[in-house]
């Protein structure tokens, strides 16, 4: 049969099914193979926090939402196009979410009275009216592929285990992409496991020439090339791109990374990905407790590594009472929070950007410390190699917030040029001739005196210290002084770090301004009122302490300022705070990130009028 | 680049052996000891700094670290590196100077608030994981530093400002603890008894593997006689049995008592009047690779009318968690050759973009 070929700049796609569906996998699959096609993407996973939630159920549902496009683009997409929906539950869930007149495609064997009563359907959704509206494609999709994997000796249920393969062989071809990259990596995948390995083999290829043959798609999509600049590319999620980040500023600063970390999600990811790469001399200790791990990294900084410690809200919680330390021995170690929602367990999968006023003063005493944040997936590779430099050029513990949204997140990513990257400068004391613990550079920083130099023996602690000596010291006027210098130390920071650099109209009526992992929906909602016509201008934090130094000036420059935040608004309170200015909040707190028309009408609402045009 | 910087540190241990002639003052810093006149920790440090100049370790190579209390003031006392940390953490904190650092002597002081009740997690994964540190547990059994509550060591219905009626929980057996938990050597040893306290941290150093050894130390504020029975020297011998490696157990003012295991229960007999020799009594295997005579050894206190034996209870030889660590690390190096940063980024499905 002849089939229309439809040329699209723009699709998102999501799957969704049982946790035991293979969903992260399927869209995974999906991802590289569209990242190796040349399009710009961005994915937002979506998981449980239960392991294997009983199957069927609607909280055991399981998505991975994938945006790709010939343009430039910055989020996940906020409704999809096409929802693939491999039960009851999936279509439950998910389908709210669908564009109005979008396309539904639902695995139809999957609908029978168990799995409707599960969702808690109490008629058929596919016969009720339920989907109206809707471009519904109903295909046997476990039927099709037992039918394919006839003469295997797989058991029925393994069969049917490969169903994702058949539904991801035929999104393959109703987007026109290449099965080859797949078929690649069961080769590796399975190397060991050859009857799985055809099986899926089979279902993949299966799927795709359903696509091709069967009469309910009548066209086929193409999405072509995004122009991105030029370059070599991989995509990346925040979390791997973190990693490599930190092996980067190991390489670049001549020191061995020592990464001290408890499992937490959604931050295991790192310890997993450092873990693997031993042979540069990573130093993985998975500690007893939180507390281990960041003290451990502690310990590690004091005789000369590149210290880290990687977790989440509740971790940090814990870690508290060692970042005191550090910030009072004046000890440089990163600390990495993976902000997921609170408080206490809270959501553990879901993202939220509520640790901010954590990061900021979660401790007891005047205990400040830089604080940084990425804004992109990939961003977290570089911002990695800045919150080392910082660390280690200060000698001050540095929070790094990342989110569950741009740790799972993924992107593509163009590779730096690794001789360029900028060396990291480490300067160990030597001499002894004149050593004093906290003796001070043109930074105020102390020196970095490893155990092991003769004659720079010495002690640091918790308790205050006199400046210079280093010695205990109880003496009022120390003590302020000694306060006023820590917080100096960090205050310094800001002749080091990028100015504030405002995009859109330089006589925009609104400045929006955000901070991480918010920084794809903010730029898109921008873009899309300005190309409305509307005056827009928006500025993004990656600094969050010290503040770039223009951020009063830039603050000052507009009447009204919008501040997005998947919190109550933590960076607003800050700036007011600091700056005495009019900051609207705009907060999302649902464990979920912004959609940018979320944004958008909030643009609209405040420069209002004829929905904001002037 | 990480490769010059970490073979520096080789460096400083290669040199361990050509030995600059230390005495005990070199290991005195310059600030003054701030501890109770009278107090058992004043002891612990004298005996420190007398075995350092003989432990063959450089002291820009040796590390003390504590967390709170007043043995958590060691370091400050001792002058070689040190970090005095937080309640708890002393452990923790010299696990990662020792897996970052194994070329480093890495020593911890605590007491037994510190680690047995807040530090109580960390101190039992060190012992797990037999990596190569010291741990002093200065066992006063009462909180100092805070001023006199009963601590997880102090004996059941014990009278502090917190346990006006007496407390109501059972302590903790150190000993046991650090038995159970795997640690390779474990010793006891009392503040007041220099020599056998000099020969105990020495043993300690030696030692390749979590070594631990809980002190008797006597608060003379809080808790003051605590351990008079075992230290005076009226009733020492019949109170304390000194455990010798292949030497019978034998202990008594006139070394007329030993100890004889019978099945698995120790009594103590009578060797004088001729119903028992000598020969009839349990010899001590520090050595030997089950721990559950040490084990037994160490419920001695629990037991009406046996003596504390102090010593060496055991002594065994396990792969440490540090040397484990780097030759795994070396292992991966020599299979997959040193890491190459353009390769790791580069590697992995990438697109070029004309
Ligand atoms: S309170 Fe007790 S343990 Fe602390 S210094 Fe004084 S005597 Fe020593």
């Amino acid at each position: 049969m002849e089939k229309g070929l439809l040329e699209l700049t723009d699709v998102t796609v999501r799957f969704a099914g049982d946790s035991g569906d293979g969903m992260q996998l399927t869209g995974s699959q999906f991802t590289n193979t569209t990242a190796i096609v040349g399009n710009d993407l961005s994915t937002l996973p979506d998981y449980p926090a239960e392991i294997r939630a009983p199957a069927g159920t609607t909280y055991g549902v399981s998505g991975f939402q994938l945006h790709f496009s010939s343009n430039d683009i910055q989020t996940p997409g906020d409704e999809p196009d096409v929802l693939v929906a491999m039960n009851p539950a999936a279509l439950k869930t998910n389908l709210s979410d669908l564009k109005k007149g979008g396309t539904l495609i639902v695995n139809v064997n999957s609908f029978d009275s168990k799995n409707l009563r599960l969702a808690d359907y109490e008629t058929n959704p596919l016969e009720d009216g339920t989907v109206e509206g809707y471009n519904v494609i109903q295909v046997p999709l476990s039927q099709l592929t037992n039918t394919a994997l006839e003469d295997t000796s797989l058991s029925a249920k393994e069969k049917t285990r490969c169903k994702n393969f058949f539904a991801l062989g035929m999104m393959y071809w109703l987007y026109s992409r290449p099965i080859e990259p797949t078929l690649n990596w069961l080769n590796v995948k399975f190397k060991n496991a050859p009857e799985i390995k055809a099986a899926n083999e089979k279902a993949l290829k299966a799927g795709y020439y359903f696509g091709e043959t069967t009469e309910v798609f009548t066209t086929r999509y193409e999405v072509k090339p995004a122009t991105l600049p030029k370059g070599t590319y991989r995509n990346i999620s925040g979390n791997e791109a973190l990693a490599l980040g930190f092996i980067a500023a190991s390489v670049k600063s001549g020191l061995p990374l020592f990464l001290g970390s408890y499992p937490i999600t959604p931050a295991s990811d790192i310890l997993h990905e450092l873990s693997r790469h031993k042979n540069f001399g990573v130093r993985t200790f998975q500690a007893e407790d939180e507390i281990a791990a960041v003290t451990a990294a502690l310990g590690a900084a004091y005789s000369g590594a590149l210290a880290i410690t990687t977790t989440s809200g509740p971790g940090v919680a814990l870690k508290t009472e060692t970042i005191g330390l550090a910030v009072m021995t004046e000890l440089p170690i990163v600390i990495i929070d993976v902000q997921r929602g609170g408080p206490s367990t809270g959501l553990p999968t879901k993202t939220e950007q509520s640790d901010l006023l954590q990061a900021m003063f979660g401790r007891n005493g005047e205990a400040p410390v830089a604080v940084v944040a990425p804004a992109t997936p990939a961003e977290c590779f570089s911002m990695a190699l800045e919150a080392s430099r910082l660390a280690i050029k200060y000698m001050v513990p540095v929070m790094y917030l990342s989110d569950g949204y741009i740790a799972n997140g993924s992107e593509p990513w163009k590779l730096p040029d690794v001789d360029a990257l900028p060396e990291i400068e480490v300067k160990f004391r030597t001499e002894a001739e004149g050593f004093k613990p906290y003796l001070r550079d043109e930074n105020l920083s102390r020196p970095w005196a490893l155990p092991g130099t003769p004659g720079l023996e010495h002690r640091v602690g918790g308790l205050e210290k006199a400046n210079i000596t280093g010695d205990v010291s109880y003496d009022p006027e120390n003590h302020e002084f000694m306060v006023r210098l820590r917080a100096q130390k960090v205050k310094n920071m800001e002749n080091d770090i990028p100015e504030l650099e405002v995009r859109g109209d330089k006589d925009a009526e609104l400045l929006v301004i955000g901070w991480g992992g918010t920084h794809g929906a903010i730029s898109e909602a921008v873009d899309r009122a300005r190309n409305r016509g509307l005056k827009v201008a928006r500025v993004h934090f990656r600094y969050l302490n010290p503040l770039p130094k223009n951020t009063g000036e830039v603050l000052r420059s507009y009447k009204k300022i919008l501040c997005p935040e998947l919190n109550m608004g933590q960076l607003s309170k800050i700036l007011r705070n600091e700056f005495l200015v009019d900051i609207e909040p705009f907060n999302k707190i649902q464990g979920l990130p912004f959609k940018s028309s979320e944004i958008e009408n909030k643009i609209d609402s405040i420069l209002g009028g004829n929905n904001g045009r002037k | 680049m990480a490769e010059n910087k970490e073979s520096a540190f080789s460096k400083v241990s290669a040199d361990k052996q050509d030995q600059v002639k230390y005495t005990a003052k070199d290991f005195a810093s310059s600030q003054d000891v701030r501890w109770c006149p009278g107090c058992g920790d004043y002891s612990i440090l004298a005996q420190m700094q007398r075995v350092s100049p003989d432990l063959g370790i450089k002291k820009e190579n040796m590390v003390w670290i504590s967390g709170i209390g007043c043995a958590a003031r060691f370091p400050y006392y001792m002058d070689t590196y040190g970090v005095h940390g937080i309640h708890g953490r002393a452990a923790s904190i010299a696990t990662g100077v020792k897996i970052n650092r194994p070329d480093l002597s890495v020593w911890v002081a605590s007491g037994d608030g510190d680690l047995l009740s807040i530090g109580g997690n960390h101190f039992i994964h060190a012992c797990r994981r037999n990596i190569d540190i010291k741990i002093l547990l200065f066992n006063n059994r009462i909180y100092g530093l805070t001023k006199g509550q009963y601590s997880p060591t102090s004996e059941k219905g014990k009278k502090t400002k917190s346990t006006p009626y007496g407390s109501v929980d059972f302590p903790f057996n150190p000993i046991s603890l650090a038995i159970g938990s795997g640690a390779t050597f474990v010793a006891r040893s009392l503040d007041r008894d220099a020599k056998h306290l000099q020969a105990m941290m020495k043993r300690a150093a030696d030692h390749k593997g979590t070594a631990f050894i809980e002190i008797f130390q006597n608060c003379n504020i809080f808790n003051d006689g605590a351990f008079e029975l075992l230290t005076d020297k009226d009733t020492k011998p019949d109170h304390v049995l000194v455990l010798e490696h292949g030497k019978p157990m034998v202990f008594g003012k006139n070394n007329d008592k030993g100890i004889r295991l019978d099945g698995l229960t120790p009594q103590v007999v009578d060797i004088s009047n001729g119903q028992y020799s000598i020969n009839d009594l349990w010899v001590h295997d520090e050595l030997d690779k089950n721990s559950f005579r040490a084990h037994i050894l160490s419920r001695f206190d629990e037991m009406e009318g046996l003596p504390t034996p102090i010593g060496v209870y055991t002594q065994v030889q396990r792969t440490t968690y540090d040397e484990d660590f780097h030759e795994q690390i070396e292992a991966i190096k020599k299979q997959k050759g040193n890491g190459d940063l353009k390769k790791l980024l580069y590697s992995m499905n990438t697109w070029e973009v004309k």
